[in-house]
């Protein structure tokens, strides 16, 4: 049997926590299909189609599939899910989301965050913060999977030429409407998928010292900008942009932390990152003990140095 | 309208979790344990609502063994009236797992009939993200996970998402399940008179058959190992020589 690909797309293109999963579910079944379900979504599908090792992009597309709302896209994953033995998600929160919603209703099991593909029953995924792993296998007829997409190669978005064939979109539950969305525009790459991060923690002490002191370094290296739950806590950078275990997970080529302690919670989003930069004037920073190059200084002078440095 | 709220027993998030040497698990034994944090949250908001007069009476619910009772009194002490456990076996191979929880939750909306149901985003020891909307899923209710704003209005919830890039506003009718995230609210400190008092209030103990729900484990645990570790770093003396790692031995600026 194949394995379907729910895809995560912004209706004119396909976004890239799609192709790690399609690299999973290749893993999983011979043969992927990938599900585009949304509203004017005809350019995302197109995309879709091209993307390499995907046999058939499946399109629907309808007003109830405009806003992405769970109750919608679960009813037109579970109109699907009767020809597949995986259905794959990434797990963003727009996975995270659906996921469960079509595991329940198809009476299985959801095996969350996977990040490796043992066998097609078997598979392994973090627990506790990252602080361990567990193998684990499926009894269930249907898998549903979220991917954890640092942990799988992307698919290529070029070289494919899958038919796209398409399917009625589902009717609107009448559950829950979409009211509005407010999404910060940033010119920044986005946290998930960028080469470097620039991350900063509770010792920033404000939101102004926060983007004043981390902005430059940001723009200097074309970074992200990432922080800590205690940062996030206290106000100093919005909720999107936490890094860790209830946050997001991020594996950059380069991860600078600024005046962050390193609490478990934190290190479960940033461990896998290729180079860890910890910049910190308390030497005793559980962050060292994870990073590449630690640096005991205060990143209040050390990081406008950093900026200054040609 | 009632709300039920669930609440889970974990390792306590500051806890540095042992994996056992025989890759049967981690080591929970002697271990502190807490209410997972997100469920606490889940409990102040069910709490606040009553407060502000749109609930009547909050209903706390665990599944687990009967070392769950310990959560409740929190739950309770926390401002909930009262407690249901849903007991299940103490054998250390049991594992209770997150569809389990979902179909006696939906057993319990079945029989309490609640406006509302809040719980957790995620436990922070399966980390996994999914008893919410399975809940949803089963009862056929619109589910919104990672809120961080709620308000209710003849009927409808308005709830504000935490969502990539930002938030999104959703309208739903009641019932219906939310998920709770870290800017909810910040609850409260349990003061020792209210953990006096939750003492006094009912907590019912029921077993998973009473309510007619199968909790056998659907994904089998094969085996659980520590994650590689990573090599120690070095400690460098000044940005100057922190650049020049960079650029010439990392090659990542």
């Amino acid at each position: 049997m194949a394995s379907l690909v729910i895809a995560e797309h912004n209706h004119a293109s396909i976004l890239g926590a799609t192709l790690p999963t399609v690299t999973a579910a290749a893993q999983c079944a011979g043969e992927v299909h990938i599900l585009v379900a949304g509203h004017n979504a005809g350019p995302a599908a197109a995309a879709a189609a091209h993307i390499a090792g995907v046999s058939k992009v499946i399109h629907a597309d309808g007003e109830s599939l405009a806003h992405g709302l769970a109750e919608n896209v679960a009813q037109q994953v579970l109109a699907l899910a009767g020809n597949y033995s995986h259905i794959l998600f990434a797990a963003t929160p727009s996975g995270k989301n659906i996921a469960p919603r079509v595991a329940a209703s198809l009476d299985v099991a959801q095996c969350s965050d996977i990040t490796k593909v043992v066998s097609a029953d078997t598979f392994e995924r973090p627990v506790y913060a990252g602080n361990a792993i567990t193998t684990v296998q499926s009894s269930d007829a249907t898998r549903v999977l979220t991917v954890r997409t640092t942990a799988f190669g992307a698919a290529a978005s070029l070289g494919g030429a899958a038919a796209v064939e398409t399917v009625a979109a589902v009717a609107d539950s009448g559950l829950c409407s979409w009211v509005t969305s407010e999404i910060a525009k940033s010119t920044r790459p986005d946290l998930s998928a960028a080469r470097t991060i620039v991350s900063g923690g509770r010792a920033l002490g404000s939101a102004e010292h926060f983007d004043a002191v981390l902005t430059p370094l940001a723009d200097k290296l074309g970074a992200a900008i990432g922080a800590s739950r205690a940062a996030v806590d206290a106000g100093y950078a919005a909720n999107d942009l936490q890094v860790g275990q209830t946050g997001k997970i991020v594996a950059p080529e380069l991860y600078v932390a600024c005046g962050i302690s390193g609490a478990i919670q934190h290190l479960a989003g940033m461990k896998d990152a290729k180079v860890i930069v910890a910049i910190n004037k308390d030497a005793e920073a559980p962050i060292f003990s994870v990073a590449d190059y630690g640096l005991v200084e205060d990143l209040f002078v050390a990081v406008p140095l950093w900026v200054q440095t040609a | 309208m009632k709300i039920l709220v669930a609440v889970k027993r974990v390792v306590d998030y500051n806890v540095r979790v042992r994996v056992l040497a025989d890759a049967s698990g981690v080591d929970t034994k002697n271990v502190k344990m807490s209410m997972n944090p997100f469920d606490e949250i889940a409990v102040e908001e069910a709490v606040r609502l009553k407060e502000q007069g749109l609930a009547t009476e909050v209903i706390a619910v665990s599944c687990g063994t009967s070392q769950c009772q310990e959560t409740l009194r929190t739950a309770l002490a926390l401002g909930a009236d009262r407690a249901i456990l849903v007991e299940t076996s103490a054998d250390a191979d049991f594992e209770l797992q997150p569809l389990a929880v979902a179909k006696l939750l939906n057993a319990l909306v079945a029989r309490e009939q609640p406006g509302l149901v809040i719980l957790g985003k995620q436990a922070i020891d399966d980390d996994a993200n999914q008893t919410g909307q399975m809940l949803a899923a089963l009862a056929n209710m619109p589910q919104a996970t990672c809120v961080s704003k709620v308000e209710l209005t003849d009927g409808q919830a308005r709830v504000t998402r935490e969502i990539d890039g930002g938030q999104e506003v959703l309208s739903m009718r009641l019932p219906a399940v939310l998920t709770a995230d870290l800017r909810l609210n910040e609850p409260r400190y349990v003061t020792l008179p209210n953990i006096m008092k939750a003492k006094k209030k009912p907590l019912e103990t029921i077993k998973p058959e009473d309510l007619g729900v199968d909790v056998a484990p659907r994904l089998k645990t094969l085996k659980v190992v520590e994650p590689a570790k990573r090599k120690a770093g070095v400690k460098v003396t000044d940005v100057a020589a922190l650049l020049n790692k960079l650029k010439n031995e990392a090659k990542v600026i």
